[in-house]
């Protein structure tokens, strides 16, 4: 018979070779999926489903009691829920526009720009990405607090602007973007300002939205500033109210709450993934460390 | 003239650009403040007593010491579980990632998508979201899915509580580290596998490959040793910062130090006990860790220069 051609990636129709690889990944795709869409349904249960044994999967007479009970819990906990969302919104957007804009301009420096020390601040940052946050609470807490930092809005915001990962992606989507390009810009007059916003920005949009994936993962369920550094309940973020109500509503009927609060948490991420997952795999075709 | 001062000006730029420093400084001031500083301030503090009360006291290399001779929880719990936690999640993870996304790479794209979504999906439920999940499906008594599940179809009679197990709680921190391990890297492998120039594997073809194995190890593999590399730094730096789920699934310290990691150590000394000091030293011992993996991988995967 003929000998081995060699295969292609990404094939364009479904052929008889792939059932072997389906048998290998479905159940470990159902494996991974199902306790999301358990707590999916978990959140729409009314009492006697929670309660039901044994448990159902399925939720048969869906309600949104849950999430009624829930904002009633932090009624009458001195704080509404709304004051919660509110700090949240204001910390991710701010967290999510500085860090876009810092680290798209730092990648721009560190990819087309010449200077004493490029090549040192792209290998310092290459090399924190291996950075692991929970390493280093400690002296973090105490930077804060010698910032005088603490109980503000700021000791949320400011550690989690800068994101290595973030600006190692930036910067190996703007090296692709042709040199010639910017030469001509500059043959026309144009400043660095203008180079960076109106050619690097629009050719590295891929990359801004995995850069925003990535940021706004971070900031969305970030406790670690509520839990050290905030002592005012009232500036407090939402993930920290799920994770007390986590604490200390138990037993069943606090599962239906903690589930809708967790469905809360998890929604907006999927819908920033959804969104933008195009362009994550664009960018990430691009990740390679050299 | 105007054009010939331009040009000049062109000419400048491609060797000294000032301009660099202004786009860079605003990212590099909070990179040195709040990534940078804390990691010398570990160092620095390793070296000392501090109780956040007094000025911390140079004691040398007593932290260290202490943790390698007399700290019994550290070497009978914290270190034994950190390196099997490590090893499955950390290295096994990383292979399941590259298994699954060489196997999604050879789907035709809509299956490919979704179910890269889904196990993608884990690493979307940060923290909170996640503990939940779990709480919710290891509860304890016979309403909790796993225990019912597990009661129906006869591999055990009673309901067992899980979370205070400490025969099971590490299993289950393992479980989860796995189930959240397809994250960032595993993307970036599933992209370099769907970008490997496909006339690389006609010629090795040609070149006497003669199966989907060889093609792996021979072809697919070191024509993206970038992406490898990114994705093993990506893996381990995930494994140790989920490695806090434990504390929050069972409290800190764990019951019986069963699935103490080194992440819950050093919360444990620094914000429980307050003795900074020392937990700074185990911070070192765990960036020291880090850093370890990822020489590794840079072995394995790093372009030979």
């Amino acid at each position: 018979m003929a000998a081995y051609k060699g295969h292609r990636m990404n094939p364009d129709k479904f052929e008889k070779g792939q059932i072997k690889l389906y048998l290998f990944v479905v159940p470990l795709v159902l494996l991974t999926g199902l306790p999301i869409i358990y707590i999916f349904f978990h959140a729409f249960k009314p009492m006697e489903e929670l309660f039901a044994f044994p448990p159902k999967f399925i939720t048969t007479h869906p309600t949104l009691d849950n999430f009624r009970l829930l904002f009633k819990a932090s009624r009458s906990a001195g704080i509404p829920l709304s004051k919660y969302v509110f700090n949240t919104l204001l910390i991710t957007i701010s967290v999510v526009v500085s860090s876009m804009a810092l680290s798209s301009a730092a990648a721009y420096a560190m990819s087309k720009l010449k200077f004493k020390g490029r090549e040192f601040s792209f290998k310092i940052n290459q090399l924190a990405i291996m950075f692991v946050p929970v390493a280093v609470m400690i002296p973090r807490y105490l930077v804060v607090e010698k910032l005088g930092l603490t109980d503000t809005y700021l000791s949320q915001i400011l550690p989690l602007i800068p994101l290595p990962v973030a600006v190692f992606l930036l910067k190996q989507f703007v090296d692709t973007v042709p040199d010639s390009l910017i030469e001509a810009a500059y043959m026309d007059g144009a400043s660095e300002m203008r180079v960076f916003v109106k050619i690097i920005i629009p050719m590295i949009k891929p990359a801004l939205a995995t850069a925003f994936v990535l940021v706004f993962q971070q900031v969305w369920g970030a406790l670690e500033a509520s839990n050290y550094y905030i002592n005012n309940e009232g500036l407090k973020s939402l993930a920290f109210y799920m994770n007390t109500l986590s604490n200390t509503s138990n037993g069943v009927a606090g599962q239906g709450i903690q589930a809708a609060a967790s469905l809360i948490l998890f929604i907006p991420n999927l819908i920033v993934f959804c969104v933008l997952q195009k362009n994550v795999m664009n960018t990430m075709a691009h990740s390679g460390i050299k | 003239m105007s054009k010939h001062k331009t040009r000049s000006k062109v000419a400048r730029k491609s060797q000294v650009n000032k301009a660099g420093y202004v786009f860079l400084t605003p990212y590099m001031l909070l990179f040195a403040i709040f990534i940078l500083a804390p990691v010398v301030m570990a160092v620095i503090l390793s070296f000392t007593n501090f109780d956040t009360i007094q000025f911390p006291k140079f004691v040398g290399f007593m932290n260290y010491i202490n943790l390698l001779t007399s700290d019994e929880v550290f070497m009978q719990y914290v270190l034994p579980n950190t390196v099997k936690y490590a090893l499955i999640v950390g290295v096994g993870g990383y292979v399941l990632a590259f298994l699954l996304a060489w196997a999604l790479a050879n789907l035709t794209k809509w299956p490919r998508t979704i179910f890269a979504l889904i196990l993608y999906s884990p690493s979307m439920t940060s923290g909170v979201a996640m503990t939940v999940l779990w709480k919710i499906m290891f509860t304890g008594d016979q309403t909790g899915y796993i225990n019912s599940w597990l009661m129906e179809i006869g591999i055990i009679n009673e309901p067992i509580i899980w979370l205070t197990n400490t025969d099971y709680l590490l299993p289950i921190v393992i479980i989860i580290g796995l189930w959240s391990s397809m994250g960032v890297g595993f993307l970036s492998i599933l992209a370099g596998l769907l970008n490997v120039d496909e006339s690389l594997y006609e010629a090795a073809a040609i070149d006497g490959v003669k199966n989907r194995f060889q093609e792996m190890i021979y072809v697919t593999i070191p024509s993206m040793k970038p992406q490898m590399l990114f994705a093993a730094v990506m893996q381990i730096v995930n494994a140790f910062q989920n490695g806090s789920v434990s504390a929050m699934l069972a409290g800190n310290p764990t019951p019986g130090y069963s699935a103490q990691l080194i992440v819950n150590h050093i919360e444990d000394y620094g914000f429980i006990r307050y003795e900074m000091g020392y937990a700074a030293a185990v911070s070192v011992a765990l960036l020291l860790i880090v850093q370890i993996f990822s020489k590794v991988s840079a072995k394995l995967f790093g372009e030979k220069e």
